[in-house]
């Protein structure tokens, strides 16, 4: 039965490569990145996601917020399928992008983690170096051949990323010698450098300090125009800060998905409220 | 209600007493196992040591007619009942492969026989009185005189105790753990990857896991049995063989090396997995450039050590027939050869005197390369540890 919803909405819904137009919100001029629907997620017996809806747009950040253990690295990692490596996870429901199912058996992960890439919440850059760290995966995915392209495409990433500075001179000592902040920014270089549709991010600062910190959101900022942000943070201000769209998470549920400012001045759920608040989490 | 700290420590007063006497315990252990190791390690070099010397005696060697069926007659009579037989029997073959030497005479060292080396190092031994004088005058005129002995590198075994080396039986140690090493490090190895990277976590995976873990501990002559069935009987690989009995070590060594690059394996953090999983890595790129060389140093490790301990094993050797006398170095990993061990062992059981010295010399040489192997094996963990 489920197949026969795809085959359907499939033909429905046109991808957003190939130019035709996809849903958007119409009130703000938004296009839709990933449509989550009914998505529930178990461990085992126990149940992490309950009937999930979300639409997340293309060129915003979405922050994930909520009390911890409600299930935002969960259901970010339904984004990119990093759940597949988690064993005992049985998913119902459907997360699209370009209107495929992402979880439909035709998908290929390799293919979705192309598109959808990831930045942890403990900077884990590969124990190589600098230079290796950004122009693995390219190079794995074909993306480039010819040395020159490879070198500019690590510069160009690595200048996104805003870490270019710091790191030209020295982009053969392993990336594991950089500071925390500088790691986690090699990580987003490392994302990029696939050039993806999507980043998600998990507590991208939470392990770093003010500074670093600060220096990541600007980075969200400038990263918003090529890509899809979805971030999860524990930080209320960050989330005022960064996101343009949040969405309240608790005990696995969405109590409430609003644009950032009604969220934060206006939220229509009392849990949501007390939460950010400080009344609660 | 406080209490004071002499109050404290007063109740205190026990433990501590108690942490001490445990200290105290541990260090006598310890104690007593270095003493141990000393007394092994000062008895061995005691015993083995004179081994690498070898008494050696100056002689005129006639390269006449009658040397040429009968070596002894090349030998002043006199001089001829302190020379090796094993020199006799060489010299007609000498003779034989230059023609130029017919009608010769050459001053020359040669190997004496074993009984005179043993009364110069002082040990039990057959020789008469006269003799014994014969032999002291010559050590004066320093015609007879100890050298290092480098038939014991360079010769296999030999009835003569004089004439016995390690050499047939070093090669053969090298063979056989070459093919010990060609077989259980590839499907080690793979089976380890196979079983922390892929497998799934089901009764069938949990079952081979728990088995594996128990081969560890098989008593290594069963690990024979096994090769004399499956190696010579069935597949008819030839006995005695460095093939077989490289096989039949690879049987031993697989659960080791298996054990120890899975814990390599799991001993590479998780982050870098899911990193690499994130840039869109199937299973096999996440294994091969990510995983597998932060684990390879454990693996080295690992299967050196699982090496050292086959190359010290006799016990499932005996039953594939590699426990035999070896004179020639084997030329094929299908002909009949020994291992070091087994040598020593072979020796050991030879009742002449003279063979406890090669009997010890074997085991220094065995215990100088395990030690060796060993200390490669630290060395490389520590080089290559690494803090998460
Ligand atoms: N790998 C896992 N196996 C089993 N349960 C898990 C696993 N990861 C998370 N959970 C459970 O799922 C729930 C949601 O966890 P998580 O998504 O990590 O929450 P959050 O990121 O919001 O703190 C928690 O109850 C947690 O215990
Ligand atoms: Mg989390």
């Amino acid at each position: 039965m489920n197949s026969q919803v795809a085959e359907r909405e499939m033909t429905s819904m046109t991808s957003q490569r190939t130019g035709q137009p996809v849903t958007r919100n119409e009130q703000v001029g938004h296009d839709l990145s990933v449509r989550v629907r009914d998505l529930s997620l178990w461990y085992g017996e126990h149940q992490a996601l309950h009937n999930v809806n979300i639409d997340i747009y293309q060129k915003n950040v979405t922050a994930l917020i909520g009390p911890s253990g409600c299930g935002k690295s969960t259901f970010l990692r339904c984004l990119n399928r990093m759940n597949d490596l988690i064993r005992n996870v049985r998913i119902q429901g459907r997360v699209e992008m370009d209107g495929r199912d992402v979880n439909e058996p035709k998908m290929d992960e390799v293919a979705l983690r192309r598109r959808v890439g990831m930045v942890f919440q403990k900077p884990n850059p590969f124990p190589k170096s600098i230079f290796e760290n950004v122009a693995y995966a390219p190079r794995m995915h074909d993306l480039v051949s010819r040395k020159a392209d490879q070198d500019e495409l690590v510069e160009r990433s690595l200048r996104d990323a805003g870490l270019w500075e710091e790191v030209k001179d020295k982009l053969h000592q392993p990336g594991t010698s950089l500071s925390g902040g500088q790691q986690q920014r090699l990580c987003i270089a490392r994302a990029i450098a696939v050039q993806p549709d999507v980043i998600l991010m998990d507590e991208p600062t939470s392990a770093l300090d003010p500074i670093s910190t600060a220096t990541i959101e600007d980075l969200m900022d400038k990263l918003k125009k090529q890509f899809t942000i979805v971030t999860v943070t524990h930080n209320m201000q960050q989330a005022a800060r960064v996101a343009d769209y949040t969405a309240f998470f608790h005990l696995g549920e969405i109590i409430e998905y609003n644009d950032t400012k009604t969220m934060f001045s206006n939220p229509h759920t009392k849990k949501a409220e007390d939460y950010i608040t400080g009344r609660f989490g | 209600m406080s209490h004071s700290f002499d109050e404290i420590s007063a109740q205190l007063k026990r433990r501590h007493r108690k942490s001490a006497r445990l200290k105290w315990m541990s260090m006598a252990s310890l104690g007593i196992a270095l003493l141990f190791l000393v007394v092994f390690f000062a008895d061995m070099l005691n015993k083995g040591l004179p081994a690498f010397q070898q008494a050696y005696v100056q002689v005129e060697v006639d390269y006449n007619e009658d040397a040429e069926t009968m070596g002894r007659a090349a030998l002043d009579p006199e001089i001829a009942s302190l020379v090796s037989r094993s020199f006799e029997r060489l010299i007609p073959g000498m003779i034989r492969d230059d023609a130029d030497l017919l009608g010769t005479t050459e001053t020359r060292w040669v190997l004496t026989n074993s009984q005179v080396d043993q009364y110069l190092k002082g040990h039990r031994n057959e020789l008469s009185d006269d003799e014994k004088a014969a032999i002291d005058e010559r050590v004066e005129d320093g015609q007879v005189d100890m050298k290092f002995n480098t038939t014991f590198f360079s010769q296999g075994d030999s009835k003569m105790a004089e004439r016995a080396g390690i050499m047939a039986a070093a090669v053969g140690t090298i063979m056989t753990m070459l093919v010990t090493l060609a077989v259980s490090f590839p499907i080690g190895v793979m089976t380890a990857i196979y079983l922390e990277e892929f497998a799934p976590d089901n009764r069938f995976t949990q079952a081979i896991e728990i088995n594996i873990n128990n081969l560890a501990a098989i008593p290594s002559i069963l690990f024979g049995l096994l090769g004399l069935a499956v190696f010579i009987n069935f597949f008819g690989v030839p006995r005695s063989s460095p093939l077989v009995g490289g096989l039949t070590l690879a049987l031993m060594t697989l659960p080791v090396i298996i054990i120890s690059t899975r814990a390599a394996l799991r001993s590479v953090p998780d982050s870098i997995r899911q990193g690499a999983f994130a840039v869109g890595c199937s299973r096999w790129q996440v294994v091969r450039d990510h995983v597998l060389p932060l684990a390879l140093p454990g693996i080295m490790t690992g299967s050196i050590i699982g090496l050292a301990q086959a190359m010290g094993e006799t016990a499932p050797l005996i039953i594939v027939g590699m426990v035999a006398f070896i004179p020639d170095v084997s030329a094929s990993f299908t002909e009949a050869a020994t291992v070091l061990p087994a040598q020593v062992f072979t020796w050991a059981g030879e009742p002449e005197r003279a063979f406890v010295e090669k009997t010890a010399g074997g085991i220094l040489v065995l215990l100088a390369v395990l030690i060796f192997m060993n200390a490669t094996a630290v060395m490389l963990r520590k080089k290559f540890e690494r803090r998460w």
